[in-house]
Protein backbone atom coordinates (compact mmCIF):
# COMPACT_ATOMS: atom_id res chain seq x y z
CA UNK A 1 0.00 0.00 0.00
CA UNK A 2 1.32 3.10 -0.70
CA UNK A 3 0.52 4.91 2.72
CA UNK A 4 2.42 2.02 4.34
CA UNK A 5 5.69 2.32 2.26
CA UNK A 6 5.10 5.68 3.30
CA UNK A 7 4.87 5.23 7.33
CA UNK A 8 7.66 2.68 6.87
CA UNK A 9 9.83 5.32 5.12
CA UNK A 10 9.35 7.84 8.21
CA UNK A 11 10.36 5.73 10.62
CA UNK A 12 13.80 6.83 11.73
CA UNK A 13 16.68 5.76 14.70
CA UNK A 14 16.75 8.07 17.35
CA UNK A 15 17.92 7.59 21.05
CA UNK A 16 14.66 8.80 22.65
CA UNK A 17 12.60 6.67 20.13
CA UNK A 18 10.57 9.59 19.40
CA UNK A 19 10.57 11.38 16.05
CA UNK A 20 13.07 14.46 16.09
CA UNK A 21 10.88 16.15 13.13
CA UNK A 22 8.41 15.63 16.09
CA UNK A 23 10.31 16.87 19.15
CA UNK A 24 11.51 19.73 16.55
CA UNK A 25 7.76 20.76 16.04
CA UNK A 26 7.05 21.08 19.82
CA UNK A 27 10.27 22.95 20.61
CA UNK A 28 9.05 25.42 17.91
CA UNK A 29 5.68 25.96 19.09
CA UNK A 30 7.12 25.95 23.01
CA UNK A 31 9.11 29.21 21.75
CA UNK A 32 6.07 30.55 19.83
CA UNK A 33 4.40 30.66 22.94
CA UNK A 34 6.69 33.46 23.56
CA UNK A 35 6.35 35.19 20.83
CA UNK A 36 2.47 35.71 20.96
CA UNK A 37 3.15 36.28 24.96
CA UNK A 38 5.34 39.11 24.14
CA UNK A 39 2.56 40.41 21.72
CA UNK A 40 -0.10 39.80 23.89
CA UNK A 41 1.54 42.10 27.08
CA UNK A 42 2.47 44.59 24.67
CA UNK A 43 -1.01 44.88 23.93
CA UNK A 44 -2.49 44.75 27.73
CA UNK A 45 0.06 47.06 28.56
CA UNK A 46 -0.42 49.74 25.77
CA UNK A 47 -3.89 49.39 25.18
CA UNK A 48 -5.59 52.25 27.09
CA UNK A 49 -2.81 54.55 26.68
CA UNK A 50 -4.37 56.37 23.94
CA UNK A 51 -5.60 60.26 22.93
CA UNK A 52 -8.71 60.95 23.67
CA UNK A 53 -11.09 61.69 20.60
CA UNK A 54 -8.98 58.09 18.92
CA UNK A 55 -11.04 54.64 18.95
CA UNK A 56 -10.59 52.66 22.53
CA UNK A 57 -11.72 48.14 22.21
CA UNK A 58 -15.10 49.15 23.34
CA UNK A 59 -15.44 51.82 20.09
CA UNK A 60 -14.92 48.57 17.55
CA UNK A 61 -14.94 45.49 18.77
CA UNK A 62 -17.76 43.34 17.80
CA UNK A 63 -18.06 40.40 20.26
CA UNK A 64 -21.28 38.31 18.01
CA UNK A 65 -18.86 38.33 14.65
CA UNK A 66 -15.98 37.87 16.22
CA UNK A 67 -17.61 34.68 18.34
CA UNK A 68 -18.36 33.35 14.89
CA UNK A 69 -14.86 33.45 13.49
CA UNK A 70 -13.87 31.61 16.92
CA UNK A 71 -16.09 29.19 16.37
CA UNK A 72 -15.03 28.71 12.50
CA UNK A 73 -11.54 28.20 13.88
CA UNK A 74 -12.42 25.88 17.03
CA UNK A 75 -14.68 23.39 14.05
CA UNK A 76 -11.48 23.91 11.88
CA UNK A 77 -9.81 22.19 14.34
CA UNK A 78 -12.39 19.24 14.84
CA UNK A 79 -11.84 18.86 11.13
CA UNK A 80 -8.28 18.80 11.09
CA UNK A 81 -8.30 15.85 13.66
CA UNK A 82 -10.44 14.10 11.85
CA UNK A 83 -8.22 14.23 8.80
CA UNK A 84 -5.39 13.06 11.01
CA UNK A 85 -7.69 10.44 11.99
CA UNK A 86 -8.27 9.24 8.50
CA UNK A 87 -4.97 8.87 6.78
CA UNK A 88 -4.01 6.95 10.03
CA UNK A 89 -6.56 4.74 8.97
CA UNK A 90 -5.24 5.17 5.50
CA UNK A 91 -9.34 6.20 4.00
CA UNK A 92 -7.39 8.26 1.37
CA UNK A 93 -11.06 10.40 0.54
CA UNK A 94 -12.25 10.79 3.68
CA UNK A 95 -8.65 12.67 4.69
CA UNK A 96 -8.85 14.79 1.59
CA UNK A 97 -12.51 15.95 2.37
CA UNK A 98 -11.54 16.72 5.89
CA UNK A 99 -8.03 18.36 5.08
CA UNK A 100 -10.17 20.32 2.34
CA UNK A 101 -12.59 21.63 4.72
CA UNK A 102 -10.02 22.08 7.29
CA UNK A 103 -8.60 24.80 4.51
CA UNK A 104 -12.01 26.35 3.93
CA UNK A 105 -12.67 27.14 7.67
CA UNK A 106 -9.20 28.07 8.08
CA UNK A 107 -9.70 30.73 4.76
CA UNK A 108 -13.18 31.64 6.11
CA UNK A 109 -11.34 32.82 9.43
CA UNK A 110 -9.29 34.71 7.43
CA UNK A 111 -12.37 36.26 5.60
CA UNK A 112 -13.74 37.52 8.85
CA UNK A 113 -10.02 38.63 9.93
CA UNK A 114 -10.27 41.31 6.67
CA UNK A 115 -13.47 42.54 7.32
CA UNK A 116 -12.81 43.25 10.22
CA UNK A 117 -9.51 45.08 9.52
CA UNK A 118 -11.64 46.76 6.80
CA UNK A 119 -14.28 47.49 8.99
CA UNK A 120 -11.81 49.01 11.99
CA UNK A 121 -10.21 51.35 9.21
CA UNK A 122 -13.72 52.76 7.88
CA UNK A 123 -14.68 53.44 11.45
CA UNK A 124 -18.15 55.31 11.59
CA UNK A 125 -19.35 56.10 15.16
CA UNK A 126 -23.07 56.93 15.80
CA UNK A 127 -24.50 58.66 18.25
CA UNK A 128 -28.49 58.92 19.03
CA UNK A 129 -28.60 62.86 20.48
CA UNK A 130 -31.35 62.19 23.02
CA UNK A 131 -29.42 59.42 24.74
CA UNK A 132 -27.20 62.07 25.92
CA UNK A 133 -30.25 63.68 28.14
CA UNK A 134 -30.82 60.46 29.57
CA UNK A 135 -28.54 59.43 32.20
CA UNK A 136 -29.40 55.39 31.66
CA UNK A 137 -28.74 55.24 28.47
CA UNK A 138 -25.72 58.03 28.50
CA UNK A 139 -24.17 55.40 31.01
CA UNK A 140 -23.87 53.08 28.29
CA UNK A 141 -22.21 55.79 26.02
CA UNK A 142 -18.82 54.93 25.36
CA UNK A 143 -16.24 58.32 25.75
CA UNK A 144 -15.77 58.71 22.40
CA UNK A 145 -19.53 58.37 21.70
CA UNK A 146 -19.62 61.13 24.36
CA UNK A 147 -17.14 63.71 23.03
CA UNK A 148 -18.34 63.01 19.63
CA UNK A 149 -22.14 63.83 20.71
CA UNK A 150 -21.53 67.01 22.58
CA UNK A 151 -19.65 68.42 20.26
CA UNK A 152 -22.09 67.95 17.46
CA UNK A 153 -25.76 67.67 18.98
CA UNK A 154 -27.34 71.14 18.71
CA UNK A 155 -30.96 72.06 18.53
CA UNK A 156 -32.92 69.92 16.27
CA UNK A 157 -30.45 67.21 15.55
CA UNK A 158 -31.47 63.31 16.10
CA UNK A 159 -28.38 61.59 15.54
CA UNK A 160 -25.08 62.31 14.34
CA UNK A 161 -21.94 60.63 13.03
CA UNK A 162 -18.32 60.85 12.48
CA UNK A 163 -15.92 58.70 10.44
CA UNK A 164 -13.39 57.86 13.76
CA UNK A 165 -11.14 55.16 11.70
CA UNK A 166 -8.61 52.62 13.65
CA UNK A 167 -5.34 52.52 12.13
CA UNK A 168 -1.88 50.99 13.61
CA UNK A 169 -0.96 54.83 13.22
CA UNK A 170 -3.99 55.97 15.24
CA UNK A 171 -2.77 55.33 18.52
CA UNK A 172 -1.03 52.27 20.74
CA UNK A 173 -4.14 50.50 20.63
CA UNK A 174 -4.71 50.26 17.12
CA UNK A 175 -0.63 49.61 16.61
CA UNK A 176 -0.55 46.88 19.18
CA UNK A 177 -4.13 45.52 18.14
CA UNK A 178 -3.25 45.38 14.14
CA UNK A 179 0.61 43.29 15.35
CA UNK A 180 -0.81 40.91 17.10
CA UNK A 181 -3.81 39.83 15.26
CA UNK A 182 -1.71 40.42 11.95
CA UNK A 183 0.59 38.02 13.35
CA UNK A 184 -1.50 35.85 14.33
CA UNK A 185 -3.57 36.05 11.03
CA UNK A 186 -0.08 35.62 9.34
CA UNK A 187 0.25 32.13 11.34
CA UNK A 188 -3.15 30.94 9.63
CA UNK A 189 -2.54 32.12 6.37
CA UNK A 190 0.83 30.30 6.96
CA UNK A 191 -1.16 27.33 7.62
CA UNK A 192 -3.02 27.19 5.11
CA UNK A 193 -0.86 27.28 2.81
CA UNK A 194 1.03 24.41 4.43
CA UNK A 195 -2.25 21.92 4.56
CA UNK A 196 -2.98 23.02 0.92
CA UNK A 197 0.01 21.63 -0.29
CA UNK A 198 -0.50 18.45 1.41
CA UNK A 199 -3.31 18.19 0.11
CA UNK A 200 -1.85 18.15 -3.26
CA UNK A 201 0.86 16.17 -1.96
CA UNK A 202 -1.41 13.72 -1.60
CA UNK A 203 -2.28 12.55 -5.11
CA UNK A 204 0.76 12.03 -5.82
CA UNK A 205 1.16 9.90 -2.69
CA UNK A 206 3.65 11.77 -0.84
CA UNK A 207 1.52 12.50 2.25
CA UNK A 208 2.47 10.27 5.75
CA UNK A 209 0.57 10.72 8.86
CA UNK A 210 3.98 12.40 10.01
CA UNK A 211 4.00 15.14 8.09
CA UNK A 212 0.11 15.67 8.76
CA UNK A 213 0.64 15.35 12.46
CA UNK A 214 3.21 18.09 12.06
CA UNK A 215 1.05 20.03 10.46
CA UNK A 216 -2.00 19.41 12.67
CA UNK A 217 0.68 20.21 15.27
CA UNK A 218 1.29 24.02 14.29
CA UNK A 219 -2.91 24.58 13.28
CA UNK A 220 -4.09 23.54 16.47
CA UNK A 221 -1.36 25.71 17.74
CA UNK A 222 -2.65 28.76 16.07
CA UNK A 223 -6.18 28.02 17.14
CA UNK A 224 -5.03 27.67 21.17
CA UNK A 225 -3.71 31.06 20.59
CA UNK A 226 -6.72 32.30 19.12
CA UNK A 227 -8.72 31.13 22.38
CA UNK A 228 -6.51 33.64 24.66
CA UNK A 229 -6.64 36.19 22.05
CA UNK A 230 -10.36 36.00 21.82
CA UNK A 231 -10.35 36.31 25.91
CA UNK A 232 -8.12 38.56 26.88
CA UNK A 233 -7.87 40.80 23.98
CA UNK A 234 -11.89 40.82 22.79
CA UNK A 235 -13.80 40.10 25.78
CA UNK A 236 -11.65 41.98 28.10
CA UNK A 237 -11.08 44.31 25.97
CA UNK A 238 -14.57 45.18 25.95
CA UNK A 239 -15.40 44.63 29.63
CA UNK A 240 -15.78 48.39 31.37
CA UNK A 241 -12.93 48.67 33.65
CA UNK A 242 -10.60 46.40 32.36
CA UNK B 1 18.53 5.65 8.06
CA UNK B 2 18.45 2.44 10.18
CA UNK B 3 14.69 1.29 10.96
CA UNK B 4 13.63 1.64 14.48
CA UNK B 5 13.67 -1.09 16.78
CA UNK B 6 10.34 -2.81 17.58
CA UNK B 7 10.06 -1.99 21.04
CA UNK B 8 10.40 1.80 19.47
CA UNK B 9 7.65 0.74 16.55
CA UNK B 10 5.46 -0.54 18.93
CA UNK B 11 5.61 2.43 21.20
CA UNK B 12 4.59 4.67 18.30
CA UNK B 13 1.79 2.38 17.10
CA UNK B 14 0.29 1.84 20.94
CA UNK B 15 0.77 6.05 20.95
CA UNK B 16 -1.79 5.77 17.46
CA UNK B 17 -4.34 3.51 19.02
CA UNK B 18 -4.29 5.24 22.03
CA UNK B 19 -5.99 8.22 20.32
CA UNK B 20 -9.43 9.13 20.85
CA UNK B 21 -11.80 7.99 18.13
CA UNK B 22 -14.13 10.26 15.64
CA UNK B 23 -16.98 10.31 18.06
CA UNK B 24 -14.71 11.53 20.65
CA UNK B 25 -13.28 14.40 18.36
CA UNK B 26 -16.88 15.56 18.21
CA UNK B 27 -17.56 15.22 22.10
CA UNK B 28 -14.52 17.69 22.66
CA UNK B 29 -16.00 19.94 19.74
CA UNK B 30 -19.28 20.06 21.38
CA UNK B 31 -17.68 21.17 24.61
CA UNK B 32 -15.76 23.81 23.05
CA UNK B 33 -18.60 25.47 21.56
CA UNK B 34 -20.51 25.46 24.84
CA UNK B 35 -17.61 26.46 26.53
CA UNK B 36 -17.14 29.42 24.05
CA UNK B 37 -21.16 29.92 24.05
CA UNK B 38 -20.94 30.35 27.88
CA UNK B 39 -18.12 32.71 27.43
CA UNK B 40 -20.30 34.89 25.01
CA UNK B 41 -23.54 34.47 27.37
CA UNK B 42 -21.53 35.30 30.69
CA UNK B 43 -19.82 38.58 29.07
CA UNK B 44 -23.50 39.94 28.57
CA UNK B 45 -24.29 39.63 31.94
CA UNK B 46 -23.91 42.71 33.57
CA UNK B 47 -24.58 41.96 37.28
CA UNK B 48 -21.47 39.46 37.49
CA UNK B 49 -19.34 42.78 37.27
CA UNK B 50 -16.27 42.19 37.70
CA UNK B 51 -16.20 38.53 38.34
CA UNK B 52 -16.38 37.67 34.65
CA UNK B 53 -12.39 38.03 34.37
CA UNK B 54 -11.74 34.76 36.98
CA UNK B 55 -14.84 33.33 35.20
CA UNK B 56 -13.77 33.86 31.58
CA UNK B 57 -9.93 32.99 32.28
CA UNK B 58 -10.99 29.56 33.59
CA UNK B 59 -13.01 28.66 30.51
CA UNK B 60 -10.03 29.81 28.08
CA UNK B 61 -7.50 27.89 30.13
CA UNK B 62 -10.27 24.63 30.29
CA UNK B 63 -10.35 25.03 25.78
CA UNK B 64 -7.13 25.33 25.80
CA UNK B 65 -6.29 22.05 27.85
CA UNK B 66 -8.56 20.60 26.37
CA UNK B 67 -7.14 21.26 22.77
CA UNK B 68 -3.65 20.55 23.49
CA UNK B 69 -4.49 17.11 25.52
CA UNK B 70 -6.91 15.48 22.76
CA UNK B 71 -6.49 17.32 19.73
CA UNK B 72 -2.63 17.62 19.99
CA UNK B 73 -3.13 14.20 21.91
CA UNK B 74 -0.13 15.37 24.68
CA UNK B 75 -2.53 13.53 26.78
CA UNK B 76 -1.66 10.08 24.80
CA UNK B 77 2.04 10.78 23.58
CA UNK B 78 5.75 10.77 24.97
CA UNK B 79 5.65 13.27 28.46
CA UNK B 80 9.38 14.71 26.46
CA UNK B 81 6.72 16.64 24.09
CA UNK B 82 4.60 17.84 27.42
CA UNK B 83 7.86 19.28 29.09
CA UNK B 84 9.00 21.04 25.76
CA UNK B 85 5.95 23.03 25.01
CA UNK B 86 4.86 23.24 28.69
CA UNK B 87 8.32 24.76 29.20
CA UNK B 88 7.87 27.40 26.57
CA UNK B 89 4.27 28.15 27.74
CA UNK B 90 5.81 28.51 31.55
CA UNK B 91 8.51 30.91 29.83
CA UNK B 92 5.31 33.00 27.95
CA UNK B 93 3.37 33.17 31.13
CA UNK B 94 6.75 35.03 33.20
CA UNK B 95 7.55 37.28 30.08
CA UNK B 96 3.76 38.06 30.20
CA UNK B 97 3.88 38.76 33.29
CA UNK B 98 7.22 40.62 33.94
CA UNK B 99 6.40 42.85 31.35
CA UNK B 100 3.04 43.88 33.14
CA UNK B 101 4.67 44.10 36.51
CA UNK B 102 7.82 46.36 34.86
CA UNK B 103 5.26 48.85 32.88
CA UNK B 104 3.22 49.25 36.16
CA UNK B 105 0.12 47.26 34.12
CA UNK B 106 -1.58 45.84 37.62
CA UNK B 107 -0.77 49.53 39.72
CA UNK B 108 -3.19 51.86 36.64
CA UNK B 109 -6.49 49.21 37.28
Amino acid sequence: MESENNHHEEQEHSSTGLSHKKLLMWAFLGSDCMFFAALIATYLVNMGNNPAGTPFPEDVFSIPVTSVSTFVLLMSSLSMVLSYAALSQNRMKAFRIWLLSTVILGATFVGFQIFEFNDFVNHEVEVHCSDLANDSKKERLTDLQIKIGTEKCLDGIDEVSEKVPLTPQVNLFGSTFFTLTGFHGGHVTFGIIWLFSLLLYSFRGKVTPLNLDLAALYWHFVDIVWIIIFTVVYLFGVFPGY
Amino acid sequence: MSKKTTNEVNEVETQEHNHPTASKYFIIALILSVITAIEVGIFYLEFLSYAIIPILSVLSIGKFTLVIMYYMHLKFDSKLFSGLFLTGLILASSVTITLMVLLNWFQSR
